[in-house]
């Protein structure tokens, strides 16, 4: 077992970079003291450790367990109230007693990732070697680093097969990639509006983000903790360029349009005249509250490498070959970023490698980020989902059939 | 010369409450092998894939409208969203043992592809449709001047689906066109029971509502009779 810890009252005097980096308020799991994780970029790490949060209960026979895997800038705070924000946690229309992650059927799991900020070792972490952060100096991590690590994560919860894994965007990667390399211990999947590897649009616009954040004299090469400073505005560009992918035009269009904030008309100046430009400045200001700017640049970096055929020569159908995994598959109209055609190439080679998967394409004009939003239809089909595969796993009795 | 089939009856092993099934999704479950792979193109709300995991199919569907899918992923089905017109080109060859078009043909651009292809995916296909040559048709057409619409087909001509009708002899001869074994072929009446066996052509032609079709490849089962 590994070395669990809640460690709610330890940020009394603490610096402020180390106090969710290091001591997060949730659950936290110490991994890898007798066996190393070893990363793609060929060093070892360990220990480590990863904080998450669990909610529901694990049944007796521990096959009722769904993890759940957050996007990029997401964290283990997933149905509770996020410490740092104070606002609800990122998931909460979708995990809950009655909701369609029902916790009071399954035994919900959210870690937060590798090279996280919000309590898993990652940049923002202390380097035991050296007791300042880590910075620039933390290895490069990628999705599969990121899926052993919560694989350790589960193994130190004695959970030998997860009933389900369930993410959207990155954590969808980590879903898809959960089923790659565990294919006998994920019984069902569901990766949402996401993709098997990034297109070169999605890679462009992380680039912009990173020279972002690299562009702000405070970053001081990534060690700008030692300074005693932070790239807020590069990072708070950064945001406000990703956000714009995370929309849809229609739903900016709905939302703001063209109106002018608070004036009647232009100031002809570069203050936010317009309602759309405050609320992405707002966007990122608030965002650089939360998050650390070189964790951005890792986990961009993780999901721009990510490409689960490369590890089959290839053909991403190897990598789902003979898969015994139940796939459900969910893009939406609007979403520009991780386009429906993407999701269809996952689904063709789902289905080329024999697997048992559903795919549906949910009609929405909010984007990318409508696998956050309370959008009836997408919620609807995971809960029809989950409950079929709970029927078929034997956590549920099957209602009457029509 | 006719394929008709000789050895054909319902009371073949099906399940409890099959008799709430279409008659056409009978006949075809019928057809089915158990315990083979099976591809259902246009499964709607899954009726025929349910009808077929009973007799312990390992059933896949594809359904265009979203509701479809989401009453089937509902339903425990592995169905995905996609087009018959589109998304058949992507199946590797052989992956599926019959590949079925219910009542989907009238509704696909390019009949004859999709009939190529689903012969490519599968070692069988299985195909109904309604017969455009019906009686019934005929009549309206002859008599009002106007595009037939009946129980089963009740759109207008301008705001139905159906873009493709064809004949049961319009059928068969599209699949001799593209050299296909017709290893079965039944007529269906209005309550979805076969007509008599051994009728002519022209008969079915005339008085089958519905067409439904066992193919396979040429090259599985050797010579096989002129159809037509």
């Amino acid at each position: 077992m590994a070395n669990l810890q809640s460690s709610q009252s330890q940020t009394a005097a603490m610096p402020e970079h180390a106090r969710e980096a290091d001591h997060p308020t949730s659950l936290v799991a110490v991994l890898g003291a007798d066996l190393p994780l070893r990363l793609d970029c060929g060093v070892d790490l360990a220990p480590f450790q990863i904080a998450y949060q669990a909610y529901g209960r694990l049944n007796a026979d521990r096959s009722n367990a769904i993890l759940i895997c957050h996007a990029l800038t997401g964290d283990q705070h997933a149905a509770n109230v996020n410490p740092v924000t104070g606002k609800p946690g990122w998931w909460e229309t979708m995990v809950g007693p009655g909701k369609p992650i029902d916790t009071d059927s399954y035994f919900v799991i959210s870690s937060n990732v590798l090279g996280g900020c919000l309590g898993s070792t990652g940049p923002a972490s202390t380097n035991p070697a050296t007791g300042k952060p880590w910075g620039l100096d933390f290895p490069v991590i990628t999705v599969p680093d990121m899926v052993r690590a919560q694989a350790m994560l589960i193994d130190s919860l004695g959970i030998q097969t997860l009933f389900a894994v369930v993410g959207g965007s990155m954590g969808g990667m980590q879903a898809l990639q959960w089923a790659a390399a565990y294919p006998q211990r994920v019984f069902s999947a569901v990766p949402i509006a996401c993709a098997t590897r990034h297109s070169a649009q999605n890679i462009a616009f992380h680039e912009v983000g990173r020279q972002a954040v690299m562009a702000d004299p405070d970053w001081r090469n990534g060690h700008y903790f030692e300074h005693g400073v932070r790239p807020h505005r590069g990072l708070g560009v950064a945001r406000m360029a990703a956000h714009i992918t995370y929309l849809s035009d229609a739903a900016l269009h709905r939302k703001f349009g063209r109106r002018l904030q608070g004036r009647q008309m232009p100031t002809f100046s570069f203050d936010a005249d317009f309602e759309v430009e405050s609320y992405l400045r707002h966007q990122g200001s608030t965002f650089v509250e939360r998050f650390d700017a070189n964790s951005y640049l890792y986990l961009t970096r993780a999901c721009d490498y990510f490409d689960v055929a490369a590890d089959h020569g290839g053909a991403l159908a190897a990598a789902f070959k003979g898969t015994r995994t139940r796939f459900c598959v969910v893009s939406f109209t609007s979403d520009w970023l991780y386009p429906t055609s993407e999701s269809r190439e996952v689904v063709h080679a789902l289905n080329a490698g024999g697997a048992r998967v559903s795919f549906a394409e949910i009609k929405t004009d909010k984007g990318h980020d409508a696998f956050l939003l309370d959008v009836p239809e997408f919620t609807d089909i995971v809960r029809a989902f989950l409950e079929s595969a709970a029927v078929t796993r034997g956590l549920r009795k099957a209602e009457m059939s029509s | 010369m006719t394929t008709h089939d000789h050895a054909w009856s319902l009371s073949a092993a099906l399940p409890q409450g099959a008799e709430n099934y279409r008659g056409d999704h009978l006949l075809v479950a019928q057809m089915v092998e158990p315990g083979s792979r099976v591809l259902d193109v246009g499964c709607g709300e899954g009726d025929l894939l349910r009808l077929l995991e009973g007799r312990g199919v390992d059933g896949r569907g594809i359904e265009l409208s979203r509701e479809g899918v989401n009453r089937c992923v509902a339903k425990g089905l592995a169905v995905i969203q996609g087009d018959a017109d589109t998304d058949l080109v992507d199946y590797p060859d052989d992956s599926f043992d019959y590949v079925i078009l219910s009542q989907t043909l009238q509704a696909t651009r390019q009949p004859r592809v999709v009939l190529e292809h689903m012969l490519r995916i599968g070692r069988r296909a299985i195909v109904s449709f309604p017969n455009f040559g019906h009686w019934k048709m005929r009549l309206q057409l002859l008599v009002k001047g106007q595009m037939p619409r009946t129980d089963n087909l009740p759109a207008t001509w301008y705001d139905t689906p159906n873009i493709h009708f064809c004949t049961i002899k319009d059928f068969v001869q599209l699949c001799d066109e593209i050299n296909v074994k017709m290893e079965r072929a039944v007529a269906l009446n209005p309550y979805g029971r076969p007509l008599r066996l051994n009728a002519p052509w022209w008969f079915w032609n005339m008085f089958g509502e519905q067409g439904v079709f066992l193919l396979s490849r040429r090259d599985l089962a050797g010579h096989h009779p002129n159809g037509g």
